[in-house]
């Protein structure tokens, strides 16, 4: 390994250090006795360090706008192996470094030697590889040296994920992740395949370099919006998303939600960055692809009553306005609007760090509540605001984040999105005009429904009476779990309430993915009022916060007495008799039974006693049971043939090679 | 001289049929053995003296003459066999492909593109067929001993295309390669007991079980 440009006060440096901490945290637990914590902890603190070094490297990179890089020698016939930074990089790498150093703490608590020997040290270790390796893939610079992080990182997510092996549950959903993540590399290996017949090599060319109307550059969009659509769980790629994010341990699933489908996302944002002239076509693909995301997404949630398998559905949701934000973009790009690509990628960009942030709060916050109440049925929680109140407002700070409403971040990022749509709708006069005009309302219909989702979500658990021994059990998780969640919802208020400060850290990486912008002389900062959001943001606080004073100087200035709620004449009411998250979802459910294929069992009531009876309903993986499932079995069915070559007949493997050698020779005479 | 060197590599070939064609496993361990010193010997007689060559020699008689042998004895006694019983194919189409490919790896090697001081050896055709010699070997029997038998003669035809470069290959590499083989059959040796222990038999074919 040389070092070509870089010296130590190179941000690169600092950055591959921090990747390189973090890779080998894990290490020194393997070898300590598995009881002991203190490999845990020390790998924690060893994460939290490399993070504030890349932390560091990446601010540097944005602040400074530079650009730099490593240059691997290797004998390896791809090319030269280039690993650099530039503020893209920079920008996803933030997320990356915050949201892993929130999660190692939070593991030491969640997930702790003392009570899991067996999984704990190889936890530990697959988390640190993870991680690092989600810090290395926006560093390379070359097709091969992606390929190569993008496989470390699938693979340490998958034994990550596969930790509680013993659970038929999660290896299903281990195995699913493993399918989708390996057909996810291939699509990319025909992408990067493509990538080097356009430009010439496995090296990255430069941004806007090469051009988008050509059939070889719709080959490479396709590909790389199906591979990197896979990982990100983009609909419907995202049959892998639901199950893998519910049976991972809880801080796995927050970094796997909160950054690793992001990599999908910059995959995508890398790859568009290449091309000059992008035909208009691509970025209503991207806009559709994101509102079926978006929609669907949220409407899958509301039907779920397992609180992480619900989150996860969220995951899809955001990607869509994720998407959404980017084919503004590329619209803009494609009609030469400046204005939509400032406001459409500022918003995606931006709602990369904003989910990252309160979705890996919402994680953490629904792993305290796994962690006490050891189920994630959300109907057999209930009333857990009394005794985990630090949860239950940090959770709350999620929940308002993720809906988009002032004066949070998710705000933010989304009012971005739209004014992206209003202003393409007056500038835009080509195709896409109608889908930006049915883009704005889309977005409407997704924040009305999450908000109907994490109503019942924080109705159903922290508020109301337990509903089972367990919820009633809970109390307050240590401070290891606690802080890391505080400082995410910290983070999440700051960039509502300050978004002033984002133009400085979006305009770095808005100019490298787009570098002509800069002559365009429209700047992130006057083309959304960051100033009056500030204001507006303030004014709502101050506003809530005098309003809840008087409601509590109220309250507490009348008499009060201890009663029961209002039972509608029921003799002996009990908690089970509360408004199930089922029941509150129900109405809607039923609305969208086209798509979501809601099943109910109901109870079978006989004669004029009877006796005890069931009722159970749930919203399966409809894409999945009814798309995927099918369609693999009669893959199976058609390549049973194939299989035949895989015997396990060590004499015929030999006699591949040396058939495979003759073969060779001969075709080299 | 070179008749001496040349009569000993046509023993090596000989031997080839020689480990083909016995259905003993002691005595193709003990013919792999012998073509195992025989080339040990070669380097001497090719090349003039140095102390590299004597370790070389040194080292190559006491690994492929006495502990590998040692070794592959020792596990047949273990897991009590002595026969190759169901070859995939039997014994004498095995010698008939074997004089085959023996045949044909003399046309080959005078097809290939050598230097021209070597043109005309019987070095490369007899490690061509020493090679393929071993192949057939792993390729047709059944007995995880006999696939062992099948690398070692896979091994020897690589050192005796080595042997042409002998002057040019540093010790580190020849010793690598031995390493490399010693370590490989120790394993083997261990995997071979462990398969008798788990299955009460060496048969690879009952591996098969053992696919996805």
């Amino acid at each position: 390994m040389e070092a070509s440009t870089a010296g130590p006060d190179n941000p690169v440096s600092l950055v591959i250090a921090g990747a390189l901490l973090i890779g080998a945290s894990g290490i020194p637990g393997l070898f300590l006795p598995k009881k002991l914590d203190w490999g845990q902890k020390c790998a924690s603190l060893t994460v939290v360090l490399g993070s504030i070094l890349g932390i560091i490297g990446a601010l540097a990179t944005l602040f400074t706008e530079r650009t730099a890089s490593y240059t691997l020698v290797s004998s390896l016939p791809f090319g030269p192996l280039e690993a650099g930074i530039d503020p893209l990089s920079a920008f996803f790498l933030l997320p990356v470094f915050i949201v892993s150093a929130c999660c190692a703490v939070y593991g030491t608590g969640y997930w702790p030697a003392s009570h899991h020997p067996r999984t704990a040290p190889r936890l530990t270790f697959f988390f640190g590889m993870l991680a690092s390796s989600l810090t290395l893939i926006p560093l390379a610079r070359n097709g091969v040296l992606f390929l190569i992080f993008w496989e470390i990182m699938a693979l340490s997510a998958y034994f990550a994920l596969a930790t509680d092996d013993l659970e038929q549950e999660v290896r299903d959903a281990s195995l699913i992740y493993l399918v989708a993540t390996h057909a996810s590399t291939l699509t990319l290996f025909a992408c990067f395949s493509l990538l080097k017949a356009t430009a010439g090599s496995f090296s990255f060319p430069a941004a806007t370099a090469l051009d988008g109307t050509t059939p070889l550059g719709a080959a490479i969009f396709v590909t790389a919006l199906l591979g990197f659509g896979l990982k990100a769980g983009v609909m419907p790629l995202h049959v892998w998303l639901p199950g893998a994010h519910a049976s991972a341990p809880s801080h796995v699933s927050a970094l796997m939600s909160g950054v690793l489908i992001k990599m999908g996302i910059y995959g995508i944002v890398r790859i568009l960055s290449f091309f000059g002239m992008v035909p208009p076509w691509w970025g209503m693909v991207l806009l559709m692809a994101g509102i079926v995301s978006g929609i669907l997404g949220v409407a899958f949630a509301v039907g779920q009553h397992d609180l992480k398998r619900l989150l996860a559905y969220h995951s899809i949701e955001n990607i869509g306005i994720i998407v959404m934000g980017l084919g503004v973009a590329l619209i803009g790009r494609g009609a030469g609007l400046p204005l939509l690509v400032v406001l459409g990628f500022g918003g995606a960009l931006l709602h990369v760090l904003n989910h990252a942030l309160f979705k890996s709060l919402l994680f953490l916050g629904a792993g305290a509540v796994i962690h006490e109440a050891g189920t994630r049925e959300i109907d057999r929680l209930g009333g857990l605001g009394r005794r985990m109140p630090w949860t239950a407002a940090l959770f709350l700070t999620g929940a308002v984040a993720i809906c988009g409403l002032p004066p949070l971040n998710g705000f933010v990022s989304e009012l971005l999105v739209y004014l992206g749509f209003f202003s393409g709708l007056v500038q835009e006069k080509g195709a896409a005009a109608p889908l930006l005009g049915l883009a704005a309302p889309a977005l409407a219909m997704v924040g009305g429904m999450a908000v109907l989702c994490f109503v019942k979500v924080f109705g159903t658990v922290f508020l109301g009476q337990p509903r089972s021994a367990d919820a009633a059990g809970c109390h307050e998780p240590g401070w290891a779990m606690r802080g890391p969640m505080l400082l995410l919802a910290i983070l999440c208020a700051a960039i509502g309430l300050l978004p002033v400060a984002l133009p400085r850290l979006l305009e770095p990486a808005l100019f490298a993915w787009s570098p002509q912008l800069p002559f365009a002389g429209i700047r992130l900062a006057e083309a959304a009022p960051f100033g009056w959001i500030t204001l507006m943001g303030l004014v709502l606080l101050l506003a809530i916060l005098g309003i809840g004073a008087w409601l509590w100087k109220r309250v507490t200035d009348q008499p009060r007495g201890r009663a029961g709620t209002w039972d509608c004449g029921f003799a002996r009411p009990t908690a089970r008799m509360q408004y199930t998250a089922s029941s509150f979802a129900e109405m809607f459910v039923n609305l969208f039974a086209a798509v979501l294929r809601p099943r109910v069992h109901p109870p079978q009531v006989q004669g004029l006693f009877p006796g005890k009876s069931a009722f159970s309903s749930h919203v399966p993986e409809a894409v999945l049971e009814l798309v995927m499932a099918p369609l693999l079995a009669a893959m199976d069915r058609r390549f049973s043939l194939a299989r035949k070559l895989q015997h396990g007949r060590l004499h015929l493997y030999i006699l591949y090679i040396f058939v495979t050698l003759a073969l060779l020779l001969a075709w080299a005479y | 001289m070179t008749s001496l060197v040349d009569q000993l590599i046509v023993l090596v070939m000989l031997i080839n049929f020689a480990a083909l064609g016995s259905g003993r496993l002691a005595v193709a361990i003990r013919a792999v053995a012998l073509q195992g010193v025989i080339l040990g010997i070669l380097p001497v007689l090719i090349h003039s003296f140095s102390w590299h060559l004597v370790v070389i020699t040194g080292g190559l008689i006491l690994a492929k003459g006495i502990i590998i042998p040692w070794l592959l004895t020792g596990a047949i006694v273990r897991a009590r066999i002595s026969r190759e019983m169901e070859p995939y194919l039997g014994y004498v189409p095995t010698l008939l492909i074997g004089a085959i490919t023996t045949g044909l790896s003399f046309v080959f090697a005078a097809r290939l593109p050598l230097a021209p001081e070597h043109q005309g050896l019987l070095f490369v055709p007899a490690a061509i067929a020493t090679l393929l010699t071993g192949f057939i070997v792993l390729v047709t029997r059944r007995k995880a001993i006999s696939q062992v038998i099948g690398y070692l003669m896979l091994e020897n035809g690589i050192f005796l295309f080595g042997l042409l470069l002998t002057e040019a290959m540093p010790v580190m590499v020849e010793a690598g390669v031995l390493l490399d083989l010693i370590v490989g059959i120790f394993v083997m040796g261990i995997i071979i007991n462990q398969i008798s222990r788990e299955f009460s038999s060496i048969d690879t074919s009952r591996l098969t079980t053992l696919r996805d």
